[in-house]
Parts: C-alpha cells; structure tokens; sequence
C-alpha cells in the first residue's frame, strides 16, 4: 500500500515547500521586511556594507596616529599583482641605539587589486586590514593610488622590527 | 438596461460602409484587438513573473523603468525587435523560421476562445473546450520543429523531451478537462460558465471535481513547460532548450506564447473550475463589464499558484516526469472520471 502513502506523503510535503516558500513571499510583499536587495545610488548616504566585505586595503591607526607596521615589506611580496609599494628608511632607534627599519610610505594600487587578501593574511603584526569602503568612483585613474599611513603617522611603540 | 458598446460600434460601422464589408472591417478589429491583448498580456505576466519572484527570494525584482517597473518588460521587447536575427548555417531555413510561428498562432487561436466577460468572447462555438485542447496541442509543433530545425544538439534534446512530455500531460489535462465536461455536460464555454450560476464547479462537484482539480494544476504546469516541468528548456543542462539557437524577436515569440500559455492554462482553470467571469454568489451579475474584473481576479489569482510553484518545487528527472504521469496521475484520472460519472448520474452533485 505504499502507492497511496507515497501519494499522500508527496502532496503533504509539497505543501509544506509552499507554506515555507509562501511565507517568505507573503512577508516581503506587504513588509519587505527581509528584503536585501540594497537600491545602490539612492540610498548611498546610508549604505553600510558588512563585517567582512571587502572594499579596499586600510591601514589600522589608532587614536594617537600610530600605526603597527614596521615596513617587513611581507605584504609587497606577497602581493600577486604588485599593487603595493613600500617605502621605508632607517633610523636609528633612540631606546635601543640599533638601526631599525621604519615606514615612510605604505602605497597601495587600488586599480590594479583584486581583493584577493594575500597581503592581509601575510602581515605578522595585523598593521592592514579590510575596509569596508566600496565608493572607489574616481575620473582619473592616479587618484586611486593611495598612501595608507596617514601624513605624521609613526608606529606603535612595543612593535618589533 | 445593458450597455453595449459593441452594439454602438457595429452600428456606427453599418452607417459608414455596406454590410458585407463591415464583417470583415469587424473581423480585422477583432484581430487587432486580440494582438494587442496577446502582447500585453505576455508582457505584463513576465513583469509580474519577475516581480514575484524577486518576492520569493528577499529581492525587490524590476522597478525602476516606470511605475513599479511596469515598463520594464516594454524596454526588453524593445531590446529583442532591435536585435540581429541570427540562425545556424546547416540548420533547416524554412522550418528554422516557421516554427515561432506555430508556437505564436495556436496561443493567439486558443486565446480567442477565451470568455473575458459575457460581452467580451470573440468566438464561442458548441465545441469550444475540444476546440481549445486541440488547438494548443498543435502549439507543441512549433517547439518540437525549433528543436530538430536549429541543428544543434541541446535543442534537439530539449525538442525531444517536448515531445515526450507533452504527449503524457496532455493525457491528464484532457481527461481533467473530461471529468468536468461530464459533470457541466456541454463542451461550449460560454454554457460551461452560465451552469455555474448556482455554485462553482468546483462546489458542484466537490471531491471529484478537487482531486480533478489539483491533477489539472500538475499537469497544467507541465503544458506550460514551467518549473518543475521545464525539462523542455533546463537551463542548466541544455543551455536553453529548443530556443538555444533563436534570436531578437523569433526569440521574443517563444517568450511571449510561453506566457500567453501560462495565461490560457489559468483561464481554462477558472471557466471549468471557478465560474469563469461570475461573480462569488452573484453580487455584481448585473453589473456589465464587472464579469472582466472578477475574470482577470480570479486568473491572475490560478496564475500567481502556478508562479508560487515555479519558485518552490525544483525540476524532475525524466523518469520521475514520466512515473509521475503513467503511474500516478493517469491511474487516479481515470477512477475519478468514473467517479465523477457515478455522482452525476446519482445525483449526488450538489
């Protein structure tokens, strides 16, 4: 008698598939409420893209303009396309009286990225991150390449070099 | 006192031009006013088709091309009558080019069967229901011709799987159209829609007429090649079926008529099942023109449970499409056709 329970079990778990699906089409036709569809140029002044979006490379400073990186240059190797370019000098360290490596300027090729996040992964002291900026438009291409570390920026002290 | 702005037109035609040739002048109206309903009514459902959808999967759908992306549709047709008409070279000219056209003349000759309101049915004859099977059975040719005429291997399985499927579900549209016609007792639409006047078919012949019901919806769904019967078109196995290799506007045929199909299936649906354009218990009969907004109502409401299943139910294997057919639905047609007949002659119907 498998015949009539196979029928009657299919129509019933069908109309479960259509409560469900029902459901969802009832909730966002009169409360759009779970629509996620974002209305991209309208709503640009409120837009705020996820956690882990990834929009551009930033550099993580904190409330003193300090910086972690320490120009190891590990991102610039390990970067696929070369869209990163370190300029770092030396000094010489007044605690330690050693030479030390320091960041002049971290450039970094918005154009030519591809997001793949080889640079971030590569970092040993977490100086880069995602950001979650999307609005890259600009009219001329050389605006897109960037410094990371702000203008006065130095690094944080406790860094190892 | 009915308003007849038919009667008014005919009228004023007779004051212009003698009576043979106002006939035609009639019919010519007539076709035009089909055309323009056909291309309307294709580009509306896939607007509405795409709006819910996108309802169904958390996304908005089209609304930016006028109000709520109404015009959206209008923009594509566009974009396909400007487009090249390109074709295969070894594929077979004349078939290749006159199959769109079987497709697009059985849905346009099926729509003019269709009952809008009692003032609106351009062509209601004794034999309508049988006319209509037998018209949109001849719209499969067309399917079948793209897939073997464009020479290219996917169209050719999607044309065969047509063929294949079409052949079964047409078998349980029929015989769910023939449980009803026994209880109605008449073929012509227009008398299938005015026995309704006491109660829906639907009521009159409560469970054979609900297990008929739901076998017509299956088998319906797969008339239309929609989703879970889209084997015909299977986008991810065959590119797109039998129109892989059409283009521009033979392209916009196959689109439009799948469509206009979609709305034939619904309409038959409600004048055999939901009283056709008769108000629930009869409270605007007297209204004229009222018919038509119950009409559309009541379509597009059998229209959006066909798009509710498209975006539910995922697509059959060939075998399954096929058991579900010859074991289940003919099987269970058949006993309710005798089940139906039993009522009727007992007088069991309400």
């Amino acid at each position: 008698m498998s015949y009539f329970s196979d029928i009657i079990n299919g129509t019933k778990t069908l109309l479960t598939g259509m409560r469900v699906t029902g459901g969802y089409f009832f909730v966002n036709f009169f409360t759009k409420r779970d629509v996620i569809t974002q209305q991209y140029p309208n709503n640009i002044e409120t837009l705020e893209m996820f956690d882990r979006f990834k929009g551009e490379v930033i550099m993580l400073h904190n409330e003193n303009n300090e910086h972690r990186c320490d120009a190891c240059t590990l991102c610039e190797k390990a970067c696929p396309n070369g869209s990163i370019e370190i300029l770092g000098d030396k000094a010489k360290d007044p605690e330690t009286g050693k030479n030390k490596r320091f960041l002049v300027k971290h450039i970094y090729h918005l154009q030519m990225c591809t997001m793949c996040g080889l640079c971030i992964e590569a970092c040993p002291v977490n100086a880069i991150d995602w950001g979650q900026d999307f609005h890259h438009v600009e009219y001329d291409r050389s605006l897109l390449t960037k410094v990371l570390n702000k203008p006065g920026s130095k690094i944080m002290s406790g860094i190892k070099g | 006192m009915i308003l007849n702005i038919f009667t008014d037109i005919h009228e004023l035609l007779l004051g212009l031009m003698p009576e043979n040739i106002v006939h035609i002048t009639e019919l010519v109206l007539i076709a035009v006013a089909y055309l323009g309903i056909f291309a309307i009514l294709g580009l509306f459902l896939v607007w509405l088709e795409r709006r819910i959808a996108a309802f169904f999967q958390f996304r908005l759908g089209p609304n930016r091309v006028g109000p709520m992306g109404l015009f959206q549709t209008v923009a594509d047709a566009l974009k396909l009558v400007s487009k090249e008409l390109t074709g295969t070279e070894k594929a077979d000219k004349f078939l290749y080019k006159i199959a769109p056209y079987f497709v697009i003349t059985t849905a346009l000759m099926s729509l003019s069967l269709i009952p809008f309101s009692y003032e609106i049915h351009a062509f209601d004859i004794n034999i309508g229901l049988f006319f209509l099977t037998s018209v949109s059975s001849v719209g499969v040719l067309g399917i079948f011709l793209a897939g073997w005429a464009s020479n290219n291997k996917y169209s050719l399985i999607g044309g065969m799987r047509t063929g294949i499927q079409m052949i079964s579900y047409e078998l349980s549209v029929g015989m769910a159209i023939v449980t009803m016609v026994v209880l109605a007792g008449t073929l012509q639409i227009s008398e299938i829609v005015e026995i309704q006047k006491d109660g829906w078919l639907i009521y009159q012949g409560h469970i054979p007429a609900i297990i008929a019901f739901m076998i017509f919806m299956i088998a319906g769904t797969a008339e239309s090649n929609r989703t879970p019967f889209d084997l015909v078109e299977a986008e991810s196995e065959l590119g797109a079926g039998f129109h892989t290799e059409y283009s521009g506007m033979n392209f916009a045929y196959y689109f439009l008529a799948e469509f206009v199909n979609l709305f034939l299936i619904s309409s038959v649906a409600v004048i055999l099942f939901f009283g056709g354009w008769l108000s629930p218990f009869g409270i605007t009969d007297t209204i004229p023109f009222a018919g038509l907004f119950w009409f559309v109502i009541k379509v597009l409401g059998v229209i959006f449970i066909f798009m509710w299943f498209r975006w539910t139910f995922p697509r059959f294997r060939i075998d399954q499409l096929l058991t579900l057919e010859w074991k289940f639905l003919l099987p269970i047609n058949m006993v309710n056709i005798v089940l139906m007949a039993l009522m009727v002659w007992l007088g069991l119907t309400l």
